[in-house]
């Protein structure tokens, strides 16, 4: 499940930002009339066609694997958070209706009729992403109901979906989504700019892709900062690993980096900014902040690959943040950031690095609320299914996604990987 | 009707507009993997560019399927999964390899074997998920899932229920089925007059064969299923339904011997209809036979009610939408 939900979320990403992206390039071909735009839509839909339909089937195997892997989570939880699901049913038949019109019908329609089919891809494709958080948001703070006698009563789907986490967890998930795909495909066409430094093809990719991987990098600490306080308030074992703060403190310090080593209750090789961890939570530099110890034993997640996880996703996103900070300097000066050089090499090395931060991201949000399935409700061992040797699927789905993962590769090498050199009339004109 | 039955309803129609759509487009894997004759490259191309744009708007319907499953009738889904786990995951990897194998194909380079590496991984998925899709229902309708009132843990040993011939039966039967609907679909999207015959003559044998499998099914049901097969019969207006299926079954085949192709799409989709409507039918009020009833599986009525409400909100943006898709890509006939 870990793995499928792994594979399928860098999918998902891709299937809520590529659209946007091909939507924007569409509508400066509309406005511009420049065919390079529309050159670039194309290129960018074929990217979506074949990503989404991964996605698409991978998220079929998830509504399986719910039931198949943790029969009795969804059976006590299905109907409380059923309202989300169902929701995004209906998001994910949208996308899919108007992704087939969108790429099929490019005769078909007019040029605005289709323009606007890109548009309902892009929302309903960003909808159903926000349906989903909010599902994963009630396992960290689960509302909505009544617990009488071990069962769910009073059951109210619309509060279970307005949970305190959604709001927090769907911005922070969304603008991720944008910021990872964004530098992803900027991180691609900088690789092609390298080479082939005048191609205005690439230069226009470029351009709009890095432009909202940027703005989107910059805007992520606010929302980072808004969802860390609600964990705070929340789940406050899930933020005391994340820090790998042991002791409770009223002048919390802040650890970067480091090895929590959960026997000693002790970090080890790390960077203490005194008080910053209550100055991040509080806003001030003094407020109680449980540690660890303020938990039993066995309701502790495990420390270090939190810990870890979470530096890593900061880390990532601070770098991306430098990136594209570099790059609104260089474009306000007038210098166009894709002929420098470095700035190319710099691109390229965060292209990978916002999936790397959502891959650990998810890991923190997940591994932080173990061992919990539903946080201090339903633990995790609890919900898993009685089926026998479950190792075997586990392998064969591994294997078909790793397999899946290098064709879908393969493919957009060669698809992406080009530089269109005509550009339909006016460009032939100028030749 | 109360409300879990109004969702029953819902899910029976989905099903039944899952197998209209993604059915054929699986059967169109099928007679990609036949397509033979001087035709062969021109039939798969046909099949293409009818399942192309639509294949996975259709594909959604069984993920409603599921998602209303299990959040009305969560011991229900809990029960299918733990039960029916191996042909579930087995049709997930068809569906899995069929989808991204189709994509995958227009998106490679067009060399003959590339193209037929990919074509045969479509096919192969093709015909895997819709066996194991009938395999399932067939064990479903079986009625051999003893699921315990009070844990409502299910007895399994995760094999006896659909490993006999009974859920086989029905899961080639279902593989007929889409194969007999993709190829009368497929009649009516080319202008082609060869072409159209491959598509009839295919559409003529698969429908024998579909006769066939319905009488095998029937005469395993007496022994493997008696609780579809009391089911059959046991309303007064039971057995004219079965007349009338019967007789559109045979009516479809007609139209297409006469080359009657669009009354015979028609006939094609009512038959799909009825049959899977009747098995909703005669299993009600059963929901996972014996010990799951449509009443005593559902979630709370504050559960079901905002169902209902989402349904509702969902299928006014749903349907224009899907007319839309249809009226672009499917109108006027052979376009």
């Amino acid at each position: 499940m870990a793995m499928s939900l792994a594979f399928h979320i860098i999918f998902a990403v891709v299937g809520i930002a590529m659209p946007l992206m091909m939507v924007i390039a569409e509508w400066k071909w509309l406005r511009t009339r420049d065919e390079i735009y529309l050159t670039l839509a194309k290129q960018w839909a074929k990217g979506t066609a074949i990503l989404f339909a991964v996605g698409a089937v991978s998220g079929t195997v998830l509504s399986f694997e719910l039931g198949l892997l943790w029969p009795e989570f969804m059976r006590y939880a299905g109907p409380i958070i059923g309202m989300p699901f169902s929701l995004e049913g209906f998001a994910f038949f949208l996308e899919a209706i108007f992704l087939g019109i969108y790429l099929y019908g490019w005769k078909r329609v007019s040029p605005r009729a289709h323009w606007l089919a890109g548009i309902v891809v892009a929302f309903s494709g960003m909808l159903s992403g926000v349906f989903v958080v909010t599902a994963n948001a009630w396992m960290n703070t689960p509302a909505g109901f009544e617990m009488v006698n071990g069962k769910p009563v009073n059951i109210q789907p619309i509060a279970a979906m307005l949970n305190p986490a959604a709001l927090q967890q769907v911005i922070h998930m969304t603008i991720a989504a944008y910021a990872a795909v964004g530098f992803a495909v900027a991180a691609i066409h900088a690789f092609m700019l390298r080479r082939d430094a005048r191609n205005p093809f690439h230069r226009r990719a470029f351009g709009i892709a890095f432009s909202l991987g940027a703005l989107m990098a910059l805007l992520q600490p606010l929302s980072g900062d808004f969802l860390a306080r609600q964990v705070f308030r929340n789940q406050p074992a899930k933020l005391a690993a994340m820090e790998g703060l042991f002791k409770t403190e009223t002048r919390a310090p802040l650890h970067l980096g480091g090895w929590p080593d959960e026997k000693t209750g002790t970090m080890k090789g790390d960077i203490e900014i005194p008080s910053g961890l209550s100055l991040l939570v509080y806003h001030k530099p003094e407020g109680e902040i449980k540690g660890l110890e303020a938990f039993p034993r066995d309701q502790w997640p495990p420390v270090a690959v939190v810990h870890l996880s979470f530096q890593i996703m900061v880390g990532c996103g601070m770098l991306m943040m430098l990136a594209g900070f570099i790059g609104g300097w260089l474009a306000w000066r007038k210098n166009s950031p894709c002929d420098r050089k470095w700035f190319l090499w710099l691109t390229m090395l965060c292209g990978p690095l916002g999936f790397v931060a959502i891959e650990t991201g998810w890991t923190v949000t997940e591994v932080g609320r173990q061992p919990w399935i539903i946080y201090g409700i339903m633990r995790t061992a609890d919900a898993v299914t009685p089926m026998p040797r479950l190792v075997v699927p586990f392998i064969a789905f591994t294997v078909l996604y790793i397999f899946l993962a290098f064709v879908v590769i393969f493919l957009l090498k060669r698809q992406v990987f080009q530089s269109p050199k005509n550009f339909g009339e006016p460009e032939r004109k100028k030749a | 009707m109360t409300l879990a039955e109004l969702i029953g309803f819902v899910m029976i129609v989905s099903l039944v507009l899952y197998a209209l759509g993604a059915g054929a487009d699986f059967g169109g894997g099928v007679w990609d993997l036949f397509a033979s004759g001087p035709r062969a490259k021109r039939q798969r191309e046909l099949i293409a560019h009818a399942i192309g744009p639509i294949w996975e708007a259709n594909h959604v319907w069984l993920i409603l399927v599921i998602v209303l499953l299990f959040v009305a009738f969560p011991p229900a889904f809990a029960a299918i999964s733990v039960a029916l786990h191996i042909p579930l995951a087995v049709m997930l990897v068809g569906i899995v390899l069929r989808g991204s194998a189709f994509v995958f194909r227009s998106y490679d380079i067009q060399t003959d074997d590339v193209q037929r590496r990919w074509s045969r991984l479509f096919a192969v998925g093709s015909i895997v998920a819709p066996i194991m899709l009938g395999v399932c229902v067939g064990a479903i309708a079986a009625g051999n899932l003893r699921v315990h009132a009070e844990t409502g843990t299910v007895e399994t040993n995760f094999i006896s229920q659909w490993l006999g011939a009974f859920p086989f039966a029905i899961g080639l039967w279902t593989l007929g089925l889409f194969a007999f609907l993709a190829a009368v679909y497929l009649t009516n999207e080319t202008e082609e007059e060869e072409l159209r015959e491959d598509f009839r003559r295919r559409a003529l044998a698969a429908g024998l064969a579909v006769a066939l499998l319905a009488l095998v099914s029937f005469v395993l049901a007496e022994t493997g299923a008696p609780l579809i097969r009391r089911g059959l019969s046991k309303e007064w207006w039971s057995i004219p339904f079965q007349i009338a299926t019967g007789l559109i079954s045979v009516s479809a085949m007609g139209a297409v011997w006469r080359r009657r192709y669009r009354l015979a799409r028609v006939l094609a989709m009512a038959q799909i209809a009825f049959i899977i409507g009747g098995w909703g039918l005669a299993q009600f009020p059963l929901l996972i036979g014996p010990d799951l009833t449509f009443t005593n599986s559902a979630a709370p009525d504050s559960v079901l009610r905002a169902l209902v409400k989402a349904l509702v909100a969902g299928a006014v943006l749903l349907f224009p939408s899907l007319w839309y898709l249809y009226r672009i890509f499917k109108n006027p006939v052979g376009r």
